[in-house]
């Protein structure tokens, strides 16, 4: 059976068991889309470097009962800080409040999605901003996670509240019965003048693929700030699209930050979408992969409307056979006049073997714009090599010394503590840094 | 400590260095001078041991070891310190993080515990204190903005934080105010005893009031053509190289 009909086949099975939902008609409307559009190949313009199609060779289960994940298995794959954070836990895709924790009742609304979506109070945020993200995806990946959406949460931030606790969500696959294709999603809903501070990050446990096809949404309503982070360091046989869909409703705050530091396939999608005048965004990322890993970071900004500003810098650094992609969307339109729209990507190749592909991509509606882009691919700058080994640095060591140092003016945007030295310890790992 | 014999060394097809003797014992103090391009910083490089150069002949020693075979950080470790014609910038780095790294390494290289936090954080005051140096510089990024007589001093204090036996000052009074030359004289002269030596690479006799020679030396395209005590400075000050370019000519 291709891979394609199994998919189908198990998402009628979903449809089957769980019919009463009351997201069915949009799973069914993505259902629809998916069967048409299929898994994106090489000749699809979005994933032209990026061979996605080919990990679907393999057979993937879609676990959708509840996972009897221990608290035991995931307590060491806590990330620093979360004593003080709220803790969403997702299993295979599926959220499961056993495993999550909430460090102040109040502090947030989280519900499962589908209850949302019946709930008087938010039917109309969830009918108005749930998928979204669709209409800037040409291809079956995010109508495939549309099409399954079960398991999936809602999140709100009360108007007017800074929420007291970062939010850390753990999407946790769990391949110890076989190879896992998982599907989370979730929507976040920041409320007028609200603030909330996330950090999204991927661990797959045992030894069998996984394919984590993930998609969040975040709507950041008028004089709201959101804060997300997004940090990506799976093993091997971990694979990934991950799409995050920022929609900027009113004049309102977003700061991004992408850390990729290992798996095997990773897509980022990251569309900021501004819709409102006076909005502000800034959209930073980090890559830094060897082995035969490949990143694909696909960026979108839309200037919807006037006056908004948005500063974009992504910075990576390739060694061995790891193959890295930028593609940098900025959309200006008609009406959007006086945008101030920046975009940097900076990569540095440590290897001959080594790859990067980039590609700033700007469509300019209107005629009253500040836009700049700009892409440089290097190599380990050997004065400055020279200049720590002359003073006893090993090689090892002022190679590790200045990747961290390339990377400082990503990281520095990183806020959070303890996420800032949880970051900074995996990549001195990661450059193999002796600690003395 | 150090004895240079024939030294030859290339970059690319081109020979800069043409056959150097030179010999430094501890508690010494040379200073080499010479007319731009004679290859005193292709001297200083070779011996620090940048790797584009290409020693095509002669012998280096360092303390009995073959220098020339020892990498860069080796050389560190081993006690030679080169302190830099430009310093390099390195955004991103900050100057505490660079230092620490480079006193841990060297005191691993010699067999030392590595200094903790406060021991580290002790030294490093003491020696800001004797270069004058703001302590807003230790959390800058190395060198980056940094003026070029901050970038100079930083060098010195480097020096002083490694304590190498054999220093090499490649031009660290190049562009430096009166009262900074004086703050880096003071931090070589401090940091000078009878177990290490200097080689100080410059263009003016006025560094050499303050650190005073015991040889000086003239390089002219890639020799060393003459050598005298600290008379042959104020002789060349007076006369400048053309005097030297006749007597080499005859
Ligand atoms: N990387 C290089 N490639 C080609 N030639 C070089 C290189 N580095 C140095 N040279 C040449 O070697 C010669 C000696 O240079 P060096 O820097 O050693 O001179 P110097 O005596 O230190 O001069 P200055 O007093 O100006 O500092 C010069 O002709 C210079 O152009
Ligand atoms: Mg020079």
């Amino acid at each position: 059976m291709n891979t394609v009909e199994n998919i189908k086949e198990q998402l009628n099975r979903l449809y089957s068991d769980k019919k009463e939902s009351g997201l069915h008609a949009i799973r069914q409307n993505a259902f629809l889309q998916f069967d048409k559009l299929g898994i994106p190949g090489v000749r699809h313009e979005e994933w032209k470097y990026t061979r996605i199609n080919a990990l679907f060779n393999k057979e993937f289960r879609f676990p959708y009962t509840e996972s009897n994940l221990l608290r035991n298995d995931w307590q060491s794959l806590r990330l620093p800080g979360a004593d003080d954070a709220h803790e969403l836990v997702f299993v295979n895709g599926i959220f499961s409040p056993e495993l999550s924790v909430l460090r102040r009742p109040g502090d947030l609304v989280l519900l499962p999605l589908e209850e949302a979506a019946n709930s008087e109070q938010y039917a109309k945020t969830i009918a108005a901003n749930l998928g979204h993200s669709s209409r800037y995806a040409k291809d079956g990946i995010n109508a495939l996670n549309t099409a399954w959406m079960y398991g999936g949460l809602f999140v709100h931030v009360q108007e007017k509240h800074q929420t007291a606790h970062p939010v850390y969500i753990y999407h946790i696959t769990d391949t110890r019965k076989g190879n896992v294709l998982s599907q989370p999603r979730s929507l976040v809903h920041l409320g007028r003048a609200s603030g909330l501070k996330v950090v999204e990050t991927f661990l797959t446990i045992g030894s069998q693929e996984s394919f984590t096809n993930q998609v969040i949404e975040l709507i950041v309503e008028e004089d709201a700030q959101l804060e997300y982070y997004k940090i990506q360091n799976d093993g091997l046989h971990a694979s990934q699209v991950s799409t995050t869909h920022v929609r900027q409703t009113g004049k309102s705050f977003a700061h991004t930050v992408t850390i990729s530091l290992n798996g095997n396939l990773v897509r980022n999608n990251l569309n900021i979408v501004m819709e409102a005048p006076h909005c502000e965004s800034h959209l930073y990322g980090l890559y830094l992969l060897k082995g035969h890993s490949h990143i694909d970071n696909h960026t979108l900004v839309d200037n919807v409307q006037p006056h908004c500003f948005s500063n974009e810098l992504y910075k990576g650094v390739l060694d061995e056979h790891a193959t890295g992609v930028f593609n940098g969307k900025i959309f200006v339109r008609q009406d959007a006049q006086k945008t101030n729209a920046y975009q940097s990507n900076k990569n540095i190749l440590l290897s001959d073997t080594a790859t990067v592909n980039t590609k700033p991509q700007l469509e300019i509606f209107a005629d009253d714009v500040k836009c700049s882009h700009g892409c440089t691919i290097g190599s380990i700058d050997t004065e400055a090599m020279f200049y720590l080994k002359s003073r006893g640095i090993t090689e090892k060591n002022a190679r590790s010394l200045l990747m961290h140092a390339f990377a400082e003016d990503v990281l520095e945007n990183i806020k959070l503590p303890f996420i800032r030295s949880y970051v900074d310890q995996l990549i001195s790992e990661r450059l193999e840094f002796d600690l003395l | 400590m150090l004895k240079i014999s024939n030294l030859h060394a290339r970059i690319e097809e081109k020979q800069i260095l043409k056959g150097i003797n030179l010999e430094i014992k501890p508690g010494e103090v040379h200073a080499i001078m010479g007319p731009n391009g004679s290859g005193k910083s292709t001297l200083a490089s070779v011996l620090a041991g940048r790797e584009h150069f290409e020693v095509t002949e002669g012998s280096v020693t360092f303390d009995g070891k073959d220098l020339l075979e020892l990498a860069p950080e080796e050389r560190a470790g081993e006690g030679l310190f080169l302190a830099f014609q430009y310093p390099v910038e390195i955004p991103g780095l900050t100057t505490t993080n660079f230092i620490k790294t480079a006193v841990n390494e060297v005191r691993k290289y010699r067999g030392q515990e590595p200094l903790d936090a406060v021991g580290f954080l002790k030294l490093m005051k003491e020696k800001m204190a004797l270069m004058e140096m703001d302590q807003s510089l230790l959390s800058r990024s190395l060198n980056e903005g940094f003026s070029g007589g901050e970038k100079k001093r930083n060098e010195i204090f480097q020096m002083a934080m490694l304590e190498p036996k054999l220093a090499i000052l490649d031009e660290t009074d190049s562009g430096l105010d009166i009262d900074a030359i004086r703050i880096v004289a003071n931090g070589v002269n401090r940091f000078r005893n009878e177990n290490n030596a200097v080689l100080v690479i410059t263009h003016y006799q006025r560094l050499l009031d303050y650190i005073v020679p015991d040889f000086v030396h003239v390089l002219y395209n890639g020799r060393i053509v003459k050598s005298g005590t600290r008379e042959l400075a104020l002789e060349l000050e007076e006369k400048g190289y053309d005097f030297i370019k006749s007597e080499v000519a005859v």
